[in-house]
């Protein structure tokens, strides 16, 4: 959301109506309460975000970067923690096992993400026609995004498990060997993917339609009677028509998915599900970081943790972006006329 | 997506009607539902459906359902037997996480409604010095993910002695960046300058005047901002997870963690917890869930 909509902050709402000033200014003649009201109560009106904003999101983000630099463990302070500079950071490149949880969050982040905005660009398309029972088929895609991250880890797990699971049980009919799905990387990764995918598809595709809706429906009009088929228009209109939404939902799945914890957590179960299963085949960065803080402790490394997360996060809504930017954008005159609408 | 956006509650309107003559055949067809379109969102429906169907099915069961070939898909009888072992079971401490979700989700609702649209109003129809800026710095906060700050803020809850206790996952939500973000769009379009003029003329503060002519024309934007914060708090883990580390006093989400991993054979038992942590939502979600569609495709849900 910021993301889109940072580009347009500075348009105060008031200044619409050909410049019109808001209408509670300062310098009317009242009495001096009423001036004073006036002039200074707005800062009330906004001091609390700024104040709970202060103390439990700006502080603790200065202090995860000092806390980078230390090593700090539970207990320590400023005055007993031992500075080490960039020694944490140093040490986790060169670590295997923190690797190995990038690369698990990736892989994870990739087969949820690139099924999940197709099915829902399609699921979007069916729920654009005319339909009878619209509300009822909406509210049924999106029934997975009101449970939470446990319930639907725990009925996944349950789906997914090796000796008596669902999955196993259809996939016998067709002669596949029941999976140890837990057990190896690729297997964990196709089972929690799946999760996010159950959980998330039918959201995003409420929000590709709500952008399909505001395309003009005359231009389709002019497209049959040119001959193309609904397939072509798919592809040719809509898609192009729909990048700025298709750019947003991307970045906002992948700042999401690259934080994933819970559906890994709980699909892993066993004797310590921190870490992902016995060869930490299915531990996120989410989870290594909770590693360090919660089973070993080290709060500075786990604050180190904490900024190579949100490094890699940068790195890929870069990438995302540019990629997404780079879809075949559509003409000029569309474009405008999309400005308007969102 | 954009808060220009956040109109109304409801769902947007289809395809105008009236096109069916004038449009002639091939593009009225483009937007006639063919039998292939109903397959395909009945398969995604039931698809979206079918986990928590089979939940329903496991919690009203014994636990010898689950090992049976071909496996059930009808429910049982066994939902009060489960439910007993669910809240006898002390591990989990099942009633106290409900009833702590209840309070949290409940409590955090209230103060991000009301101090969202307070500063909402704020932005939208005062004026005062660095205005913009102190938009633009809401709006960058919004961009920063939780796991930056837990460490810290741990640390925190631990030498106030807030840890193990509510106010450590109450205290940092109590504000949302995207609450104002929200509600200034809103008030923008939805509450016109006139009625704002007219209550200063007859002499009401800012205050009376958000209260008594705000706040009632902001109506349906909280119902949105209220049920998504409710919901994001119920199904909240991650902090809930490092702040209440005491097992006797956990979230619904923690109580279901626990069961998920300490009673792992008492299926059904486990089945009866997350039906029980879902029912709740599910029956906001079939009474508001116009509501909410809506919020979402008014681009209200980009937390």
């Amino acid at each position: 959301m910021a993301v889109q909509s940072s580009t347009r902050p500075e348009v105060a709402p008031g200044q619409r109506r050909g410049g019109s000033k808001p209408p509670m200014e300062p310098q009317r003649s009242r009495g001096v309460l009423g001036r004073l009201d006036i002039k200074y109560s707005p800062y009330l009106y906004i001091a609390p975000f700024f104040v709970v904003f202060g103390i439990f999101g700006l502080w603790p983000l200065i202090y995860t970067l000092r806390m980078s630099l230390y090593d700090w463990d539970l207990g320590s302070t400023v005055e007993t923690a031992k500075f080490v500079g960039f020694d944490n950071f140093t040490m986790f490149l060169g670590d295997s096992d923190f690797w190995n949880s990038v690369v698990n969050t990736i892989a994870m982040f990739l087969m949820s993400t690139i099924p999940q905005l197709i099915l829902a660009l399609i699921l979007a398309n069916a729920l654009n026609k005319r339909l009878r029972g619209r509300t009822l088929l909406r509210m049924g895609v999106l029934i997975p995004n009101i449970t939470s991250v446990a319930a639907v880890s725990i009925v996944f797990t349950q789906l997914y498990n090796r000796d008596f699971g669902l999955i196993n049980w259809v996939l016998g009919f067709v002669g596949v060997e029941p999976i140890d799905w837990t057990a190896r990387s690729w297997s964990s990764w196709v089972a929690i993917s799946s999760m996010v995918d159950w959980r998330w598809t039918g959201y995003n595709a409420l929000i590709f339609l709500a952008a399909m809706q505001s395309i003009p429906r005359d231009i389709y009009e002019s497209a049959s009677i040119d001959g193309a088929s609904g397939w072509r228009q798919f592809w040719t209109m809509t898609v192009p028509m729909l990048r700025p939404t298709i750019i947003f939902v991307t970045i906002i799945s992948t700042i999401g998915g690259l934080q994933l914890y819970g559906e890994p957590l709980l699909f892993t179960g066993g004797g310590n599900p921190l870490l992902g299963g016995s060869d930490r085949q299915s531990q996120t960065v989410t989870m290594f970081l909770m590693e360090q803080f919660y089973m070993k402790f080290e709060l500075g490394r786990a604050a180190t943790v904490a900024w190579l997360l949100f490094i890699l996060i940068m790195i890929f809504s870069i990438i995302n972006f540019l990629f997404t930017r780079s879809l075949r954008s559509a003409d000029g005159k569309a474009k405008q006329r999309k400005g308007v609408t969102r | 997506m954009t808060a220009t956006a956040v109109r109304t509650g409801t769902t947007p309107t289809p395809a105008p009607k009236r096109r069916r003559r004038k449009g002639g055949g091939a593009a009225e067809r483009l937007w006639q539902a063919s039998p292939l379109t109903y397959i395909t969102l009945l398969a995604a429906v039931g698809l979206s459906i079918f986990p928590l169907y089979y939940m329903f099915v496991i919690a009203t069961r014994t636990n010898d359902a689950i090992g049976q070939t071909p496996p059930p898909v009808t429910p049982g009888g066994e939902i009060g037997g489960n439910v007993d072992r669910l809240l006898s079971n002390d591990s989990a401490a099942f009633m106290t996480g409900l009833v702590n979700s209840a309070i949290v989700a409940t409590v955090v609702t209230v103060f991000v409604v009301f101090f969202s649209s307070l500063a909402g109003f704020a932005f939208a129809k005062l004026q005062f010095k660095g205005r913009n800026g102190m938009m633009l710095a809401i709006l960058i906060t919004m961009m920063v993910p939780t796991q930056l700050g837990i460490v810290p803020l741990y640390q925190m809850m631990y030498e106030w002695d807030l840890h193990n206790k509510l106010p450590s996952i109450i205290l940092p939500f109590l504000v949302s960046g995207f609450g104002v973000f929200m509600m200034r769009q809103y008030a923008s379009q939805a509450v016109p300058d006139e009625l704002i003029e007219a209550a200063r003329m007859d002499g009401c503060s800012t205050f009376r005047t958000y209260w008594n002519v705000v706040l009632p024309g902001l109506r349906p934007a909280i119902a949105v901002l209220g049920l998504f914060t409710f919901m994001e708090q119920w199904n909240s883990f991650l902090w809930p997870q490092i702040a209440l580390g005491d097992p006797t006093n956990p979230t619904v989400q923690l109580s279901l963690q626990r069961l998920s991993q300490g009673y792992y054979n008492d299926y059904s038992q486990v089945f009866a917890g997350t039906l029980l942590s879902v029912v709740p939502l599910l029956v906001i979600f079939i009474i508001f869930g116009r509501q909410i569609i809506g919020g979402i495709m008014e681009g209200a849900v980009k937390a």
